[in-house]
């Protein structure tokens, strides 16, 4: 509403914006509700249940290699031998989405069944406040059980493991969480266009949590069925044409957000990963056959390497708020 | 009430609008406002004045427009056309100024039913930007003033139609406001509640000369609490006035006389009240109201009403009409309301008199 926003330049006033103000309440909601202990939950097993496992694995991994440099990193890492657990990070990315719509799917929709909307929106503050705080309070609450998620993990390896981080490892983890915030906000943004076109909170609910399995589960079949239409590896008569067809399905494959997310998570995690795809020329296998194997990336080029994924997050996080934020803007007070 | 101004902070006196005549003696004041959603035109060029220090009804059927109108208003939906002041200030433009001097009660208002009612309200003060022991202070001002004290501190969720109702007028209040817009406040509380209600906003505009708007399709309760009304049909203003004037003015020129007659064990009574009333001079039209079980008896010209009522008087007595109760229907709202809208004369029967 452009009469909102010439307003905002003409009327600042030395108080809390309003989206801090619609923020604090949204977040106290959070806290104490019952879809925060299920986060908590949630996010609590997917830490403890695979560290508990592996544990043994890493301890004698780490007397093993004395000088493993990336022994911290591993708890991060390490799937447990005979047990069909996946990883902390594929955990978090599988969950994260559901996390992320459920902290948003009626944010909107559940103020207008309320009657609160109207109440709301006419006190004095911005329209876009409520969409604002609303984004703000969903990320803080459910950043700060993955920070929590995060301190536990580490805390357990240094006091019970005896892996003391170095300062790379320390980064490294700060930019996965990092990362994985922007992973959650992607999908919170989500839940709030949903909210924001879907009057029913439970159809919103519904239909965030098909895309979610949509993404999670059918996503990569469907990804490779298409990829084997668009480009069908199989018929390539040369090596130079299997490896293009390759890298064509290994694009459609990054189509999906979880695909973005698992790889640059991979490589942030991991200084060994040294690239994220497989060579698409000759040249470049030529090339990847030549690194010494085994050796470690520096952060800086972990991050280089991951710095399109994170773009094209941002991007679709962007896409998805700015949606959500638009049609609010536009509807009319009345259901 | 007046005892917080003190404790305002500033930014009020920068708002207001102190060069503004017209604003101080109009403070809601609309001009050829139009509302259409695509074909529908919801409010039609509606010229409107709510005068300083009273209460105006806003008076119509669901649908009519009302709530279209006010959210013009508090600068929530743009208008189609015209333009529209509050408190001097063009909503659409500054909204921000508007919503912090207008309070605002919604047609079938919510509250987080998680939170309880002095939590609601501590949010609404947040979000006006009032200082923390300002807003305590408020809280228990304005809980007071609706008669929700012992209730403040349980969820809403457990609250009452008729008590969300209450806490939204406070939830109004809060912020001390200069205009009031209540949309249906009267809708889902008791009779009682009502009155209580009405007597609320009567002593605020006596008390500290606060502009009232409220709307309702209830014609009859807000009748008693309105100095002004104005008549909403199909988004046109049909009528404007006190309620006396629009009598007047859409009435029919005939005086009500509502009788009620005992009967006898087989329904009928003596001599046939139809005929004997009829007989009398002066009496246009004799009608028997069915819902009631009275007999409607329309004077005409009105004024003699009071001679009617003693030649029936006597003729109940020389004929043995067993006169049960007698007495002048007074001009109602809802009449004059049907009236105004089928912009006809009216039936010779009521069917209906406000409670």
């Amino acid at each position: 509403m452009t009469a909102e926003a010439a307003a905002a330049l003409s009327g600042l006033h030395g108080r809390a914006p309003g989206w801090r103000i619609v923020a604090r309440k949204e977040f106290a909601d959070h806290i104490s509700s019952a879809r925060f202990m299920v986060l908590l939950l949630v996010l609590g097993a997917a830490a403890i249940v695979p560290l508990y496992f592996a544990s043994d694995t890493i301890r004698s991994v780490a007397s093993q290699v004395t000088d493993t440099r990336d022994a911290f990193l591993a708890l991060f890492l390490v799937s447990p031998k005979g047990v069909p657990i996946p990883n902390v990070f594929n955990f978090v990315g599988i969950v994260a989405p559901l996390l992320g719509v459920a902290f948003a799917f009626d944010a909107i929709n559940s103020e207008r069944t309320d009657g609160t909307l109207p109440r709301l929106l006419s006190q004095p503050i911005y329209r876009d406040d409520v969409v604002n705080g609303k984004f703000a309070a969903g990320l803080a609450a459910i950043s700060l059980v993955l920070l929590a998620v995060v301190g536990v993990i580490s805390g357990f390896g240094i006091v019970r493991l005896g892996i003391i981080p170095s300062p790379d490892e320390v980064v490294r983890l700060l930019a996965w969480l990092a990362l994985t915030v922007l992973w959650v906000s992607l999908w919170l943004a989500f839940g709030l266009l949903l909210s924001v076109v879907i009057r029913r909170a439970a159809t919103a609910a519904l239909v965030g949590f098909g895309v979610w399995l949509l993404v999670a589960i059918f996503g990569q079949l469907i990804v490779s069925l298409i990829a084997g239409i668009v480009a069908p590896v199989a018929n390539a008569g040369s090596i130079e044409e299997a490896l293009s067809l390759t890298a064509l399905s290994a694009t459609i494959a990054r189509l999906l957000p979880l695909t973005l997310y698992q790889e640059a998570s991979a490589v942030l995690l991991n200084p060994t990963v040294t690239t994220v795809s497989t060579p698409t020329t000759i040249g470049q296998w030529q090339q990847w056959q030549q690194q010494a194997q085994g050796q470690l990336l520096s952060f800086d080029q972990s991050a280089l390497l991951v710095w399109p994924h994170l773009v094209v997050l941002v991007a679709m996080t962007a896409a998805c708020f700015a949606a959500g934020y638009v049609m609010f803007m536009r509807q009319e007070v009345r259901a | 009430m007046t005892d917080i101004a003190p404790a305002r902070p500033s930014r009020r006196r920068r708002t207001a609008p102190v060069a503004d005549p017209a604003a101080a003696a109009a403070p809601i004041r609309t001009r050829a406002l139009t509302k259409r959603y695509g074909d529908l035109v919801a409010v039609d060029a509606l010229d409107l004045e709510v005068r300083a220090g009273e209460i105006f009804g806003l008076l119509g059927q669901n649908g009519a427009g009302k709530t279209t109108t006010i959210l013009m208003l508090l600068g929530l939906t743009e208008p189609s056309g015209g333009t529209a002041r509050v408190v001097g200030l063009d909503p659409a433009r500054r909204p921000l100024e508007v919503k912090r001097r207008v309070g605002y009660l919604p047609d079938a208002v919510g509250f987080y039913g998680n939170l309880t009612g002095r939590e609601n309200l501590r949010y609404t003060g947040r979000l006006n930007g009032l200082a923390d022991v300002e807003i305590e202070e408020q809280i228990a001002h304005v809980l007071e003033q609706v008669g929700l004290v012992g209730r403040a501190d349980t969820p809403t969720d457990t609250y009452s139609r008729g008590m969300l109702q209450r806490l939204g007028i406070a939830d109004a209040l809060l912020k001390s406001p200069d205009v009031l817009i209540l949309d249906e406040p009267t809708t889902s509380i008791d009779p009682i509640g009502v009155v209580e209600i009405l007597d609320l906003l009567r002593s605020l505009v006596q008390a500290r000369g606060m502009t009232i708007l409220l709307s309702s399709h209830l014609l009859g309760q807000v009748q008693s609490v309105c100095d002004r009304v104005g008549i909403f049909a199909a988004g046109r203003l049909i009528g404007v006035g006190t309620v006396a004037e629009l009598a007047e003015r859409f009435g029919d020129g005939a005086a009500h006389i509502e009788i009620a007659v005992a009967t006898d064990g087989d329904g009928e009574s003596a001599p046939d009240p139809q005929s004997t009333l009829a007989a009398i001079e002066h009496v246009s039209s004799v009608g028997w109201d069915a819902p009631t079980g009275t007999w409607h008896v329309a004077v005409r010209p009105m004024e003699e009403s009071g001679r009617v009522r003693e030649a029936i008087l006597r003729a109940a007595v020389e004929r043995g009409l067993r006169l049960t109760s007698l007495r002048v229907l007074e001009p109602s709202l809802d009449d004059i309301y049907r009236t105004a809208v089928a912009g006809m004369p009216r039936a010779g029967v009521t069917t209906e008199v406000g409670a």
